[in-house]
């Protein structure tokens, strides 16, 4: 039994380009051996992947696996195989669990079930404790277990003077706070984005300023603070243009946009199907030509799933009562491939490199695919086009807004420390 | 067409087909014994997960006079307050066979999702701040009757048009009928916005009163002072309420309507609601006429009809009994 295997014939993507090139792996060792065209593949296992990208494994900076606490939903396992299938290599849970991952011993909890996973899985902390917005969480013994990315997601840490003293603390510390910006008294309890859509159905909705408020604020805190801050999900072309403007204006500022941001608007409300029931809402035309823009030109650093998994029954609520979210873990490659219209390098860029770096991985995950490099690989075949299927998923939940979308692009194979944990676009785990 | 979800959906055949139905059947209604075979055999379930008295026994009158078997689904006392699904209940009552939901909930398209879980007709008795389409038929059947058209009524509808799944299904219809539509209300009563909406607006009730022929009062919530949409109820009646006053200074001939139940005292003044030009008891009236004749238009034999139908004859002797 051989203990490196090639992946022969097919095209190599990073952030240095393409280039047709072969990739030995060393399996037991976790790393990639060489790289380079027509590698002497003598004495190894050869997997041909001939017309497919092999490029980095993907990067998630915001899923929610839903454990503890939501079982019925999905778990790390499950979740981490959604991941695993749709190209990841790596993911950082949101903290919204039940408890919430507000403190050491829950973020172990978390490792330790994430730690057989097909998929490196990573905690966020809470910013607050129970993500109440009152009091500190204690990030220093969250982040002595290595957690880097400190977010209240699902909520917006809404009083100013405890965001800033969060960004002081957390500067300290080398960590990054990542915001769910909205103002809650202005969204108002909206459960769609307020425009024409939302007074022709006659949802509440919340308009994109309550966004924009905290995106706003916290920026200016930033700047005051010096600290380094991540805006989760996107969704408006005014926070598209005030975080370009604070990138030139040099502030240690990156942010994401969500596959659905970019792909789904919020006519899609007009079925009252609350599987397309998302926080932050889905916007309008403009709002989706922004995210597109902003993610083309790098204003965006990272394409984010925000995988959300909820229960049928909870989905198939009223639209004001159903909860906010969607899956995206399996989907989101190949809708970034079908729909962002970017070369394949620069979706390296935001599907892997970039949230490497947001999520204090950039040691292991999204690097260059060369000798000596950890073997985290994604192998994504771009001439296949296949049609999502809500049954079909890996996660326990089925509440994809893509059910019968066709789309190019399937992951043949992910790699992970050098072990194929899918193959054939099979989970081996 | 499998039910009644929105008021836009309604062509303006249908809608004359409704109104020519609903003069046979407030016909019927004058008749001794106000009852005729139309439905019979027909099984009419009101599904009220928001509590409507007055909705909700219109509904059934309408179905009974109609002859159809008339179930309540006791949303409160029921197996909904104890965590079952919508889903799961529509789906049992679906199993029981039946032919029509009367479905009111608090939220925004409900009927649409649960047209989706039953092969019954369903009616929708109103949804959040989306529609109530009955109440704008029975509106437009109103206005009609008392002037004889709706094409080219000047409509003032005035207050909370942001909540109200009324003003939402009354504007659609109106415009479409040809009325012309002011809505009078504050800013913070609005929509967020009036793109595409064939509406005029006005923040003063002074201004359009003079020249309107028909002052569509809006119930006034009292939780609206909570989200700081007006500061007092008194400041409302100060600027919106039809005061005796306020009522003196309409066009000769206008009419005073309201959907009910009337905050007298708030929008509408304590006496004004008994003026000979209050048309609030003829909506009531017309009101089990117009779901008569969506309730026959829907379940009717051959479907949708313009035909004055047989079943109109007087009840006999048998179905009398049931009365």
């Amino acid at each position: 039994m051989s203990e490196t295997v090639v992946l022969a014939g097919g095209t190599v993507v990073d952030a240095d380009g393409e280039r047709r090139a072969d990739v030995r792996i060393d399996q037991s060792r976790g790393k990639i051996v060489e790289v380079g065209a027509e590698l002497d593949v003598t004495g190894s296992e050869i997997l041909d992947v001939s017309g497919a990208y092999v490029m980095p494994g993907l990067v998630d900076v915001h899923a929610h696996l839903r454990q503890p606490g939501r079982e019925e939903a999905e778990t790390v396992e499950t979740g981490a195989r959604c991941a695993a299938l749709g190209g990841y290599t790596a993911v950082v849970a949101m903290p919204n669990t039940t408890p919430a991952i507000d403190c050491a011993a829950v973020v172990r909890e978390v490792l330790q079930l994430g730690s057989s996973a097909p998929c490196d899985v990573h905690a966020s902390g809470a910013v607050t404790v129970d993500r109440a917005g009152e009091a500190l969480a204690p990030m220093a013994e969250m982040a002595a277990l290595g957690v880097h990315l400190f977010t209240d997601d699902g909520a917006g840490v809404q009083d100013p003077g405890l965001m800033r003293r969060a960004m002081e603390y957390a500067r300290d510390l080398g960590v990054t706070l990542a915001q769910h910006c909205e103002v809650d008294a202005l969204a108002a309890g909206g459960h769609m984005h307020e425009g024409e859509w939302s007074v022709r159905l006659g949802i509440p909705g919340q308009p994109a300023e309550s966004e924009e408020l905290m995106v706003a604020r916290d920026l200016m805190l930033a700047r005051l603070t010096g600290a380094r801050i991540h805006i989760q999900h996107v969704s408006t072309a005014a926070s598209v243009a005030m975080v370009r403007a604070a990138k030139a204006d040099g502030l240690a500022v990156t942010a994401e946009a969500t596959t659905h941001h970019f792909t789904l608007t919020h006519a899609e409300c007009a079925s009252y199907s609350p599987l397309f029931k998302v926080a932050p809402p889905l916007r309008t035309d403009a709002d989706v030509a922004a995210i597109r823009t902003g993610l083309a030109d790098g204003t965006i650093d990272a394409v984010a799933t925000d995988h959300a998994p909820h229960t049928q029954e909870s989905k198939e609520l009223p639209f004001e009562q159903a909860p906010p979210g969607m899956l995206g873990l399996e989907t989101a490659l190949a809708l970034a491939m079908t729909h962002l219209g970017i070369p394949m390098t620069e979706l390296v860029q935001r599907m892997s490199v970039g949230p490497a770096r947001i999520a204090g991985l950039a040691e292991v995950h999204g690097r260059p695919v060369a000798g000596g490099e950890p073997a985290n690989l994604c192998v994504v075949d771009p001439g296949a086009t296949w049609t999502v299927d809500p049954n079909q998923t890996a996660s326990r939940s089925r509440n994809t807004p893509y059910g019968g979308w066709t789309l190019q692009g399937r992951v043949v194979h992910t790699v992970l420390h050098g072990e194929l944990v899918v193959a054939n676009g099979e989970a081996r785990r | 067409m499998s039910g009644l979800l929105t008021a836009g959906q309604l062509g303006s055949s249908d809608v004359e087909t409704l109104f020519d139905l609903a003069d046979s059947f407030l016909e019927v209604s004058s008749r001794r014994m106000p009852k005729v075979p139309a439905l019979k055999g027909k099984t009419v379930v009101s599904l009220f997960f928001e509590d409507s008295t007055r909705t909700r026994l219109s509904f059934e009158t309408a179905a009974k006079r109609l002859s159809a078997d008339v179930m309540t689904f006791p949303v409160a006392s029921s197996s909904v307050n104890k965590g079952e699904s919508v889903r799961d209940t529509i789906e049992t009552v679906d199993a029981m066979g039946i032919d029509a939901l009367v479905v009111r909930h608090r939220c925004a398209g409900v009927p649409h999702q649960i047209a989706g879980w039953t092969s019954a007709s369903v009616i929708n008795a109103g949804d959040g701040a989306h529609e109530h389409p009955t109440q704008a038929l029975l509106d437009a059947f109103t206005m009609r009757q008392h002037f004889g058209s709706v094409a080219g009524l000047r409509v003032a509808i005035v207050g909370d048009v942001r909540h109200s799944r009324v003003a939402r299904s009354n504007v659609a219809l109106l415009a479409s009928l040809g009325a012309e539509i002011t809505l009078v209300a504050p800013s913070t009563l609005l929509p967020a916005t009036l793109d595409g909406w064939p509406v005029t607006v006005s923040t003063s009730l002074d201004e359009v009163l003079g020249v309107v022929d028909v002052v569509y009062l809006l119930r006034m919530q009292t939780e609206r002072m909570r989200e700081h949409l007006v500061p007092s109820l008194r400041e409302y009646r100060m600027r919106f309420g039809l005061t005796s006053e306020r009522a003196a200074l309409m066009k000769p001939g206008a009419v005073i309507m309201h959907p009910g139940p009337m905050n007298r005292g708030v929008e509408i003044g304590g006496e004004v609601a008994e003026l000979p030009n209050a048309l609030v008891v003829d909506q009531v009236r017309n009101g089990v006429a117009v779901r008569m004749a969506v309730l026959f238009w829907l379940l009717g034999s051959g479907g949708h009809q313009t035909d004055q139908p047989s079943e109109l004859a007087e009840v006999d002797r048998e179905g009398a009994a049931d009365v």
